[in-house]
């Protein structure tokens, strides 16, 4: 492919010259590799240009050292300009002066005649197209998200008239993976959550020396919000995203239209497990959280507040009701549902390429955490109207 | 050869995804105990049609009738049922990658049988042996090559002794003896247990070896161009696509 002496080559030269009243010649010399800078095609357009007689364009390569894709492209582009210029009559490519190889490899390239439409059109929508476009898009994900709960909640139902198919140890697993396996990082978060909490208030209820209530403070804000809170982004942050991955990853391996065609429904073998695991585990982990928030609030409390432990704990005791407690887990199983459906959506619509299930993943965390707080204020709405 | 009667039957077919049309007006009978090629070149829709078939995707119009039920239009119920019948090996062999191979082909059994754990066990033992895969049951989906997966894929689709084996792309990444011997294993199944095989392929050893009847996709004109056994196409179809396609661009 390339000439004897490439020690001392030289740079890619290129050269256009009439040779005969209708032809214009190119002289290739030097070294026509993609390693280094190639000349500009503007020096043949010139050419081209100031003269009109031209009808055929031929190559000499006498001189040339070395070549590889370089020269191909620039042969390509040649041909385009060539077929682009405004002639009545075409202009001819006279390729015998071309080395061997590339010749055909020329060839090759114009072989399958380019299919019509076959390029992507790159035209600018109009604003209100665009518009429009995007609100549709956003009906018909909203409409998908109803089929979604619409689909799970029969799911449920048959679950409850036991008449589901679904693998009981699928469903074991998924609880182990949701729940013991989540206390680690819920007792890491909760506890800080605790100690932030209480230094907060005790710095500001210190000024008028009623420290003792930061543990009514951190024992109310952990049971009625935190809680409840911080393990539904907990969750949905970790088993949120893993089961639209799984699931989307399941879509991509056609793994969920092998489950179709055996007649089994993955709403019902793969959504419901997860749903049900997440209701279950969502409640008892955010009362470990609890637990642990109020633990971390007593460690500022008592470590850095003068107060004892016995005052501590019956001053906790005192201003904890019920109704606190359970404001706080029935949220949790509700942001349970949500984790899951918004999971278990994400992933089953998944696209089927590596990008969609990464999509898939960040959307799910992504839609959780939003309704996740939204719902957690409406809420804070409702129970200060009802006054619980 | 005995009567053929006819097992499933496409009847002037649309396949489309929304506004694109992919294939249009596309009718063939695959009879009881035929080897089915659905050919065509890439991007034609050999893999839409399998999905039309198999239940996975309905058709814009025309007709699948299987068994003299008409596939689309029963209820959803009614086509899992008839579904139960099929088996079908993927093109990745799609493995449920979070069970074993044995839990794998446990899983239809599971389902649609009565049998013990004990039982179903040996059940899996077998296929897996009848692919080659003996001993390899306790293996997951992904400590195996591709090529195990594929037949792993295959005894997975045997599992409840289907009416019909659907296959897309079986010798597709199988290197020629392994497709050699996924070939001579199709005409066996075909031979020992009266199955109905449809299999999607640009294969043309396969084709040629296997094949009793086919249908060939034609990507230009959006229909099928030809039909029929490729042994007898490959000698009398006059269609230039058919015949560049069967002679490998030779004519």
């Amino acid at each position: 492919m390339n000439d004897s002496n490439t020690h001392n080559s030289t740079p890619a030269q290129l050269t256009a010259r009439k040779t005969a009243d209708d032809t214009l010649t190119v002289f290739l010399s030097g070294k026509w590799t993609l390693d280094q800078p190639l000349p500009d095609i503007i020096e043949l357009k010139k050419a081209l240009t100031a003269d009109n007689a031209v009808r055929t364009l031929s190559f000499d390569t006498q001189t040339l050292q070395e070549w590889d894709s370089g020269l191909l492209v620039f042969l390509i582009k040649a041909r385009d300009l060539a077929s682009s210029r405004n002639l009545t009559q075409n202009l001819n490519i006279d390729l015998s002066g071309l080395p061997d190889g590339a010749k055909r490899l020329f060839q090759l390239t114009t072989a399958v005649p380019k299919r019509e439409g076959a390029e992507k059109s790159d035209t600018r929508e109009p604003f209100l197209a665009k518009t429009g476009g995007a609100v549709i898009n956003i009906a018909g994900s909203f409409k998908e998200m109803l089929d979604f709960i619409g689909d799970a909640s029969i799911a449920l139902l048959k679950f409850m008239t036991g008449r589901a198919t679904y693998r009981s140890s699928d469903l074991f697993l998924i609880i182990q993976e949701c729940g013991v396996e989540a206390l680690a990082i819920v007792t890491l978060i909760s506890v800080l959550i605790g100690l932030i909490l209480a230094f907060v208030g005790a710095i500001q209820l210190a000024m008028f020396g009623a420290q003792v209530y930061v543990a009514d403070l951190v024992a109310i804000a952990m049971l009625r919000e935190m809680g409840a809170m911080m393990t539904g982004i907990i969750m949905a942050g970790r088993t949120g995203a893993a089961f639209a991955a799984q699931l989307g990853t399941m879509q991509v391996n056609e793994e969920i239209d092998a489950l179709k065609t055996l007649g089994l429904q993955p709403m019902e073998f793969l959504v419901l497990p997860r749903m049900l695991a997440l209701i279950l585990m969502m409640p008892l982990l955010c009362i470990y959280s609890d637990l642990m928030g109020v633990l971390g609030g007593a460690v500022v409390g008592i470590g850095a507040f003068d107060i004892t432990p016995v005052q501590y704990f019956e001053q906790t005791r005192g201003s904890v009701h019920l109704s606190h407690f359970l404001l706080g887990v029935v949220k949790s199983i509700i942001f349970g549902i949500v984790i899951a459906l918004a999971g278990c959506q994400r992933g089953m619509n998944c696209g089927r390429s590596a990008t969609a299930v990464g999509y898939a993943a960040t959307s799910a965390v992504v839609t959780a955490i939003v309704i996740i707080i939204a719902l957690d204020g409406l809420f804070a709405v409702i129970t200060n109207i009802l006054g619980v | 050869m005995d009567p053929k009667t006819a097992h499933i039957t496409v009847r002037n077919l649309t396949m489309a995804y929304g506004d694109f049309v992919l294939m249009e007006d596309i009718s063939f009978t695959i009879f009881r105990g035929d080897i089915f090629i659905i050919m065509g070149g890439s991007g034609c829709g050999k893999s839409t049609l399998l999905k039309i078939l198999v239940g996975l995707k309905s058709p814009a119009t025309g007709s699948v009738t299987i068994d003299d039920l008409n596939f689309w239009e029963v209820t959803p119920g009614e086509r899992g049922k008839i579904m139960r019948r099929f088996g079908i090996l993927y093109q990745s062999g799609a493995l449920w990658s979070s069970l074993t191979l044995a839990d794998n082909i446990a899983l239809p059994l599971e389902q649609y049988t009565d049998l013990n754990k004990k039982q179903i066990r040996e059940v899996a033992s077998y296929k897996l042996a009848l692919v080659g895969l003996t001993g390899f049951e306790d293996y997951y989906p992904s400590e195996i090559s591709g090529g195990m997966r594929k037949r792993a894929g295959l005894a997975r689709a045997m599992a409840l002794d289907p009416d019909i084996l659907f296959f897309d792309e079986p010798s597709a990444g199988l290197d020629p003896v392994s497709a050699k011997l996924l070939d001579d294993l199709i005409l066996e199944l075909r031979d020992s247990l009266g199955t109905t095989l449809v299999v999607v392929t640009h294969e043309l050893p396969s084709i040629f070896a296997i094949g009793t009847n086919s249908v060939f996709l034609d990507v230009e004109t959006k229909t099928m161009s030809a039909s029929g056994d490729p042994n007898a196409l490959l000698k009398e179809c006059k269609d230039p696509n058919v015949r560049s396609f069967l002679t490998r661009g030779r004519e």
